[in-house]
């Protein structure tokens, strides 16, 4: 009883670590795809936001300028993307494969000239995004390292389920998120009703970039505390994949990605003291999450004008 | 005939945007050059020489190779309306597949075991590709996030089998075996030496060569091409056309899977020899979108970028020499394909311009007309006709 309280102790901690930045990412997807516009750079706006967030921590040495910042950085390629996509009438596809090139082509090229090397230099603890309830728990107990695993985290984790219930009161309770959501359903009838369908988009997918920014800073600024070039890999699809499984909903997209740290998590745990095989293991989530797709999710309906771009009719 | 102006060709001419995306590409990679400080000259200098020389140009060859394949994958699935963000894997299960082969069934002569290696990596690949199609047809699973998971599922099991005892490198690298030296595609080490090429050049580009024609054949002169066409084109009017749209998803996401396949079979036999037991995912797939969005999707351009990719990675692996960042690179396609995204705007904007062309002969027109009706009502046309006029231009 003991042990499974502590391992589950563990693989929650696991959990909320690998699906933070997940969570961010796909909340900023959310936007994207409900507004109509796909955008699968993701990827790269969250290799600019992992990048950005780290360096402004470590030249200002506050972590939350840097976190902002790294926001800030995602938005920049979000505007980018935008400015492809609605505005110019750019395939979306095409224009997010650009974004998921450009993205760490350019961060990387900026981290030569400030460090001469593909790395930044490793954040303080000062530098790093803090964390809440540290050694409110007495860890001597087995109940209170249980709390300490699960609750003693980044500030970052926090805010993110913050966030949520932010993101889904915009979506379902505000005007704004009504009108988001038309546009991803149908732009001509919004614009009927005196919409602006472009300005519309425009902004959600730059909140995209935004928080998939943010996703990418808590990647760096968290456990890890140096951004390298491996630093983001494959989490911007993965937070895609999970609004998808979510059914283009922040709650959704919330579930998807708390399943895939649960059994991130549960390979950390496993792995350790079975003989299995880690490759084997490590397979652990994509395939559940296929599985769980089957048995209980089913069809995802995309929202009926997601990729095609709206050109104004005259 | 009168003469076409620079605008129209440039909107109607394809090929002509593309050059001018890579144009643009490089200009905004010599940017980032002058931002930091780094020789523009000497950057695409060492870019050029690297890959002009016999050498070189042999070594642009061997990396092509892998991209030509997925590319033709990827731009094979464009055209049934399916995006093939799973090269990746099936480029992966097919390079396991052919080293498999080639590592158990080491001893069987070149002419037996070669054939056998590409089929085996062919039918791994095609298995992936349509095990995604299976969850699509069958369960309704999103391709793209089916896809995305199935990537990572491969990279794993990929790196399970290479820790294989049987497949499992005899030293300590963390790599498989090497694959037998009957499996090979390398030229002769005589040939290399008398024409001074790459050390891994191989005769793998010849097979990508055919497997292009034949997708090209495939695309264009046969009924199943067809029908993935009309299945891309709308999904809808093709299922009401009697085309069955699950079959169809089904075959182009198998032999999709094939070409992906087929290529990492190329990759290991050629230049690599073995599998290591990797971190991360290597890129070939992800690269063959960007060469099938280059190359329009068009198994003739496919092969145009899958070399210009090709030249510009391995150029890129050699700029550190001159000081400047391999991400060089990535800055230059990445720009490139961003312009070739948003040159539908050439086209919007040729729109514009033939529009309003023909408002204005529309108004020639009508002004024409009222002039010959000329009489008592004349003056009355003439206003109404310019009436007309406004409204379409502010409209």
């Amino acid at each position: 009883m003991k042990d499974f309280i502590n391992s589950l102790g563990v693989i929650l901690f696991a959990t909320l670590a690998y699906a933070t930045p997940l969570i961010y990412a796909s909340l900023g997807s959310c936007f994207s795809e409900v507004s109509g516009v796909v955008n699968i750079g993701i990827e790269g706006m969250m290799t600019a936001g992992a990048f950005t967030g780290t360096v402004v921590a470590y030249f200002t040495g506050s972590p939350w300028i840097g976190f902002l910042c790294g926001g800030l950085a995602g938005m920049l390629f979000g505007a980018l993307h935008a400015l492809a996509t609605v505005r110019l009438g750019a395939d979306q596809t095409i224009a997010g494969t650009a974004i998921n090139m450009l993205g760490p082509g350019i961060v990387i090229m900026i981290a030569y000239v400030l460090f001469n090397s593909t790395d930044t230099i490793p954040l303080t603890a000062e530098q790093r995004i803090p964390t809440l309830f540290k050694g409110v728990f007495n860890t001597e107990t087995v109940f209170g390292r249980f709390m300490d695993n699960v609750f003693a985290t980044y500030f970052s984790t926090y805010l993110v389920f913050v966030a949520v219930i932010i993101v889904w009161f915009v979506f379902y309770k505000s005007r704004f998120g009504l009108r988001l959501r038309a546009c991803g359903e149908h732009p001509e009838a919004c614009e009927t009703l005196g919409i602006n369908v472009l300005a519309t988009r425009f902004k959600c997918v730059c909140f995209s970039g935004f928080l998939a920014g943010l996703g990418g800073a808590c990647v760096t600024m968290t456990i890890s505390n140096q951004f390298r070039p491996i630093s983001i890999v494959g989490q911007g699809f993965i937070a895609i994949a999970a609004v998808i499984f979510g059914k283009f909903r922040p709650h959704g997209a919330l579930i998807g990605c708390l399943l895939f740290g649960f059994c991130s998590g549960l390979k950390t745990v496993i792995g350790g003291s079975s003989g299995i095989d880690m490759q084997l293991i490590s397979m652990i989530p994509y395939v559940v999450t296929i599985i769980v797709l089957i048995l209980f999710v089913g069809r995802s309906r995309v929202p009926s004008a997601s990729g095609k771009p709206y050109v104004k009719t005259k | 005939m009168k003469k076409k102006s620079i605008m129209e060709i440039i909107t109607s001419n394809r090929f002509l945007q593309i050059l001018l995306s890579i144009l643009l590409g490089f200009l905004v990679g010599a940017l980032f050059l002058v931002i930091m400080g780094v020789s523009v000259g000497d950057a695409y200098g060492k870019l050029i020489s690297s890959v002009s020389s016999v050498k070189g140009f042999s070594y642009v060859v061997v990396y092509a190779t892998a991209y030509i394949m997925t590319g033709l994958s990827v731009a094979f699935s464009f055209k049934t309306g399916v995006f093939n963000i799973g090269a990746e894997g099936q480029f992966i299960m097919g390079s396991m597949g052919a080293a498999v082969v080639g590592i158990l069934l080491k001893d069987l002569p070149k002419p037996v075991l070669i054939p056998l290696c590409f089929l085996a990596a062919m039918l791994a690949g095609a298995l992936w590709g349509s095990l995604v199609g299976l969850l699509k047809t069958r369960w309704g699973i999103n391709e793209v996030l089916a896809m995305i998971m199935s990537n990572w599922i491969a990279f794993y099991l990929s790196n399970f089998i290479a820790g294989i005892p049987a497949i499992h490198h005899e030293g300590n690298a963390e790599a498989t075996r090497t694959i037998s030296e009957n499996a090979r595609t390398l030229f002769g080490a005589d040939f290399r030496s008398k024409l001074n090429l790459a050390p891994t050049a191989n005769w793998g580009i010849f097979v990508a060569l055919a497997v292009m024609i034949v997708v090209w054949y495939i695309i264009e002169k046969t009924t199943l091409g067809y029908e993935l066409k009309a299945v891309g084109a709308n999904r809808n009017a093709a299922e009401y056309g009697g085309i069955g749209v699950n079959k169809s998803i089904l075959t182009a996401l198998a032999i999709s899977g094939a070409l992906a396949g087929l290529g990492g079979a190329l990759q290991v036999m050629g230049m690599g020899g073995r599998i290591s037991i990797f971190t991360g995912q290597e890129g070939f797939g992800f690269a063959g979108i960007v060469v099938a969005l280059i190359g329009c999707s068009n198994p003739f351009g496919v092969l145009a970028a899958g070399l210009f990719y090709g030249a510009l990675i391995y150029g890129g692996s050699k700029l550190t020499l001159v000081g400047a960042p391999t991400q060089l690179t990535s800055v230059i396609i990445g720009t490139v394909v961003f312009f070739i995204a948003i040159s539908v705007i050439f086209e919007r904007f040729g729109g514009g311009l033939r529009s309003r062309k023909n408002i204005a002969g529309r108004k020639e027109a009508e002004a024409k007309i009222a002039s010959e009706k000329a009489g008592p009502d004349g003056n009355k046309e003439g206003p109404h006709g310019s009436e007309n006029g406004k409204e379409d231009e502010t409209t």
